[in-house]
């Protein structure tokens, strides 16, 4: 299909307007994997909306004392804003992980939520600290958990119409703090073969008050794995809690082999991952004293 | 740093000024294949085939042909009928109908990106869009592509007319089997029997692309007077002349081709894709076309090297001593025969004193792309091979293996595989570098190992022609005709300004366009510095002569008379004794004295030495993971002498970084329907900066005796030992035989799991 139109709207309501008017009209806003699947054929767009400048749309504010992160935001800028880093580390090293520093410089957590890869970096992270997503559509404003975007791989749960305006992390609890790894071949400008993020919150004598994983690229949408948490929760994060939590993890998940990894590799890793995560963001949140 | 290592014996070779091309390519505005436009230039694109192996039954063009826009259409009848016949290639010989075949398919396509028409456009976008209203028949056949599979009985045959090459009776059926080589000597399997210790394994690996950054691309006009000009990026515009006439059927001297800025070679572009193509297109719309290759079709159709299966079986006395060594290696050559297998026979096992050996070769062609010459190639993949065979055996008998090898090294005067005595080779110099470095000797951690191989490389010399011409107001310019893949302008500059006791900076070194130089063989075979070095000096000392001869004149003196010392005439008898004129002072005199000042000098050197190569690798593995990390890389070369180290060291960091990335993650992956599953650098996974130390580079210098500098070859060998360095290392720090290849994550972790 040929490009028609590539449209600048500078507010949401035009934005979603122009959405609503064309279902062949695809949303812009770094264009890290929009373009390139473009480019490739794997996605025809008919027209192009892109919401970088719409006002408000690129940039972090605080909303009580949680974070409102525009959906046009580049995940470097996630880097500079010192409360979120220390509120939220492991989302923003995931969204640093994604691609280069160039690519980085354009992509945004939001366009890699709808993207719908399993295997998007930011996402498992962004579960794991429960955060939420604002829809902008032609029925008016509504708020998800991330987890309800992707429904299988390229596919959102997202309406005719629907756009993220911005993704919206909690405030972060006292005692509290995340991590996210993944597993690539190389050391950077991979794609996940599995990732995994984790939230925890540990208590004055270092017990686990509230976990929670998510594992990516390990089935065909990111998982938030309830049982992993739970397995910590009450625990001292001992050998045998970390084992359940890790083996909760692999049951969890349903890879397919392919490229990147195989079934076997995948499962396997997504536990040794998620007990190294959690393990991350037990230092970060002063538990290991 | 541009203070000479050698203020002793040279002013200038070993020392490192910055290159005559760095400026305009750290600016970004040198101008590389895909970059050239030319004037009422057309696009064109490229139909490829979507399947491995099917017969094309037909192709209509007729739709595409009526899009507006479209000036031109070509397939394969378009091309000459060529009767198969061998011609020098690149670095050897090949049968130009095959190459012929795979710049445009005639009857069959082989493999998936098997290019079969071709459109030229007013634009991109329209060329595109009438590849898309081409319409082919294809009838799909059945298709191999693993070697082991592609070398059974009832593998689905890429010709029905080939006939293994090389056995003892010609077989009776036709096989994918291409050619069977062979060398013995004494007896080998008498020999392993009564070796005091043996080891016997297979080793595989996929094939692995160049990898070079700039895709293939040129733009051709075919002239109203029946001349072509070529613009492209290659490693030897007069391999691309004489590829390019031939395959056209047309004079050589009709084919003019304009080097441009080579964006990485490593062998991958000593041959031609798109030129015959964009030629013939040109010659249908009466305009200048350009192709470019997107990086998919890099991959999918453009030459990986071969993929490989290796059995060795290895034996040794109770000392050390490599009693015999048996090497069976199938290489996958794609579509067609090339000369891999004869390069790896002869790189096998030829860098040990083994009394008994026996080297089989089988080339295996398969639905994968016309494979292509890739550093040292066809080296690595038997070395890998051959260098862990001999890993595992000095671990058996308990031998230091760098002891192994000082024990069983070649040195001047043995005897190589190819017939012709060793000269004077540093095998036995690096082994003993490497032995006595730190590095060799520093503590392992916790799940760190070690690793070490050693290599050799052939090299080659080749025909070269350079010109030396002294301009009016004495600046010097030298003119050559190989491509600049390495710094081998530096290197030239260096030595046309050392011979003629000039400054480096006084000297301009142009690549020229085959109408306006002499032949030279392409920049391969680690030849240029060593061969175009040779042909430059010749020039300068020729010019020194003719400038000696001019000074005289104007002293009127006999040139016995007159001395070249310090970039500057100088009088030694006479009247004016004493008296000098520099270059400057005899340019501006020269049309009274004989006219312009120019040298040309044309060599066919066949006193090149081979390379050698000995590499330390200490990786770190994760145990849980399987991630091996290279933690410390030393690589220690015999490099003949170094004209610009940096440029020397940088070969060898180079070659170390593309073997690691061999060893690692780099790998062909074909899926079940025959299609490349990875052909972009996402999935094919090069090394990134940040997967590598340094890499130490530790020069031996062994001049060359027969080189006025004592250069030897340096581009090819160092990318031999990484494979089974890499390798040995692996092994080392899981306990775990690494003898397939690319030791990705997952193949070690699954390795260590099934040891536990």
């Amino acid at each position: 299909m040929a490009l028609s139109a590539f449209h600048t709207p500078e507010t949401i309501e035009q934005a979603v307007a122009l959405l609503a008017g064309d279902p062949s009209a695809r949303p812009l806003s770094g264009g890290t994997d929009l373009i390139v699947q473009m480019q490739s054929g794997r996605s025809e767009a008919g027209a192009i909306v892109d919401i970088k400048r719409i006002a408000g749309l690129n940039g972090i504010r605080s909303d009580g004392d949680g974070f409102v992160i525009g959906a046009a935001t580049p995940c470097t800028a996630l880097k500079e804003d010192a409360a979120l880093v220390a509120a939220w580390p492991g989302v923003v090293e995931a969204a640093n992980l994604i691609g280069s520093v160039q690519v980085r410089n354009r992509a945004t957590m939001a366009g890699n939520l709808c993207n719908a890869s399993p295997a998007a970096d930011s996402v498992p992270a962004l579960v794991a600290a429960g955060a939420t997503c604002l829809i902008a559509g032609p029925s008016g404003e509504r708020e998800v958990p991330v987890e309800a975007i992707p429904v299988a791989p390229s596919k959102t749960s997202l309406q005719a119409g629907e756009m993220v305006t911005a993704i919206k992390l909690p405030k972060r609890s006292a005692g509290g703090s995340d991590a996210y790894l993944r597993s690539i071949p190389r050391t950077e400008m991979d794609i996940a073969v599995v990732g995994a993020g984790a939230n925890i919150t540990v208590d004055a004598e270092g017990v686990c008050t509230s976990a929670r994983i998510a594992i990516g690229a390990a089935a065909p949408t990111v998982v938030l794995v309830e049982d992993a948490g739970k397995a910590l929760e009450g625990s001292g994060f001992d050998d045998a809690a970390m084992e359940a939590m890790a083996q909760a993890v692999r049951n969890a998940c349903k890879p397919i082999d392919d490229k990147r990894g195989t079934i076997e590799y995948r499962i396997a890793m997504a536990g040794v991952l998620a007990k190294r995560t959690v393990m991350i963001a037990r230092e970060r949140a002063g538990g290991t004293a | 740093m541009n203070a000479p290592e050698k203020k002793d014996s040279f002013r200038l070779v070993g020392t490192r000024p910055v290159r005559p091309d760095g400026v305009e390519k750290v600016t970004g505005k040198a101008v590389f294949g895909p970059d050239y436009k030319a004037a009422n230039m057309l696009q064109g694109a490229i139909l490829r085939s979507p399947h491995p192996h099917a017969r094309i039954r037909s192709v209509d063009t007729k739709k595409a042909a009526a899009l507006p826009g479209v000036k031109a259409i070509v397939t394969g009848d378009d091309f000459p009928n060529l009767e198969d016949a061998v011609v020098q290639m690149g670095e050897a010989a090949g049968n130009i109908a095959d190459l012929a075949r795979n710049c445009m398919a005639v009857g069959k396509v082989l493999y998936e990106g098997h290019a079969l028409a071709a459109v030229a456009a007013t634009s991109e976008a329209i060329a595109q869009e009438a590849l898309g209203l081409i319409d082919v028949d294809y009838e799909v056949l059945p298709h191999v592509t693993g070697i082991l599979d592609a070398m059974r009985e009832d593998a689905p045959l890429l010709y029905e007319d080939n006939f293994t090459k090389g056995l003892d009776e010609k077989p009776e059926k036709p096989s994918n089997v291409s050619m069977r080589i062979q060398q013995t000597q004494g007896d080998t399997e008498a020999a392993l029997k009564s070796a005091a210790a043996t080891v016997t394994a297979r080793y595989t690996m996929p094939p692995v692309h160049q990898g070079y950054i700039e895709p293939h691309a040129c733009v051709v006009t075919w002239k109203a007077d029946g001349k072509l000009d070529v613009w492209c990026s290659s490693q030897g515009a007069f391999n691309v002349r004489s590829l390019v006439a031939t395959i056209l059927n047309v004079e050589m001297g009709h084919v003019r081709v304009m080097p441009l800025e080579i964006g990485g070679g490593f062998g991958g572009k000593t041959t031609i894709y798109l030129e015959p193509v964009a030629a013939l297109l040109s010659k249908k719309a009466g305009r200048p076309v350009r192709l470019t290759m997107d990086r998919a079709d890099v991959f999918r159709a453009s030459g990986p090297a071969p993929g490989a299966v290796v059995d060795v079986s290895l034996g040794a006395d109770a000392e050390g001593k490599l009693v015999a060594a048996d090497v069976e290696f199938r290489y996958s050559a794609g579509t067609s025969p090339g000369n891999e297998t004869h390069a790896g026979l002869i790189s096998s096992v030829g860098h040990y004193r083994i009394a008994n050996f026996r080297v089989t070769g089988w080339e295996v062609l398969s639905n994968m792309p016309k494979h292509a010459a890739y550093r040292a190639p066809g080296a690595p993949q038997v070395n890998f091979a051959l260098e862990s065979a001999l890993n595992d055996l000095a671990a058996k008998l308990g031998i230091d293996p760098l002891d192994m090898r000082i024990k069983n090294a070649v040195v001047p005067g043995d005897m190589t595989m190819h017939g012709t005595p060793y000269g004077e080779i540093g095998l036995l110099e690096c082994l003993e570098a490497a032995k006595a470095h730190p590095h060799y000797s520093a503590s392992l951690g916790p799940n760190q190992g070690r690793g070490i191989a050693c290599s050799y490389w052939v090299n080659y010399g080749g025909p070269s022609t350079a010109s030396v011409a002294i301009g009016e107001d004495g600046s010097v310019m030298v003119i050559e005709g190989n491509p600049d893949i390495g710094g081998s302008r530096a290197s030239m500059a260096i030595m046309a300004a050392e011979t003629l006791g000039i400054d480096y900076d006084n000297v301009t070194v142009t690549i020229a366009d085959t109408g306006s130089v002499g032949y030279s063989m392409l920049t391969g075979g680690s030849r240029t510095t060593f061969a175009t070095g040779k042909a430059v000096i010749e020039a300068a000392q020729t010019v020194i002569d003719i400038m000696r001869a001019r000074a005289a004149k104007l002293w009127g003196c006999s040139v016995d008379d007159v001395a070249w010392s310090d970039g500057e005439a100088r009088c030694t008898g006479g009247e004016k004794a004493g008296e000098t004129l520099s270059i400057g002072n005899i340019a501006a005199k020269a049309d009274s004295t004989g006219g312009p000042i120019s040298a040309e000098s044309s060599v066919n050197p066949n006193d090149f030495l081979p390379g050698f190569a000995v590499h330390i690798c200490d990786v770190d593995v994760d145990p849980e993971t399987g991630h091996a990390s290279i933690g410390r890389y030393t690589a220690f070369q015999d490099v003949g002498r170094a004209i610009h180290p940096s440029y020397v060291e940088g070969q060898m960091q180079g070659g170390a970084v593309q073997g690691i990335g061999w060893a690692l993650n780099e790998a062909y992956l074909y899926n079940e329907d025959g299609k490349l599953d990875n052909p972009g650098f996402l999935d094919y996974r090069m090394p990134v900066a940040s997967d590598l130390p340094m890499i130490d580079a530790v020069m031996i210098e062994k001049p060359n005796p027969a080189h006025p500098y004592g250069v030897k070859g340096v581009g090819e060998v160092p990318i031999v030992p990484p494979l089974a360095t890499v390798a040995h290392a692996v092994s080392n720090a899981t306990g775990s035989p690494m003898r397939d290849l690319p030791l990705t994550p997952d193949r070690i972790y699954g390795l260590m799991q099934s040891k536990a």
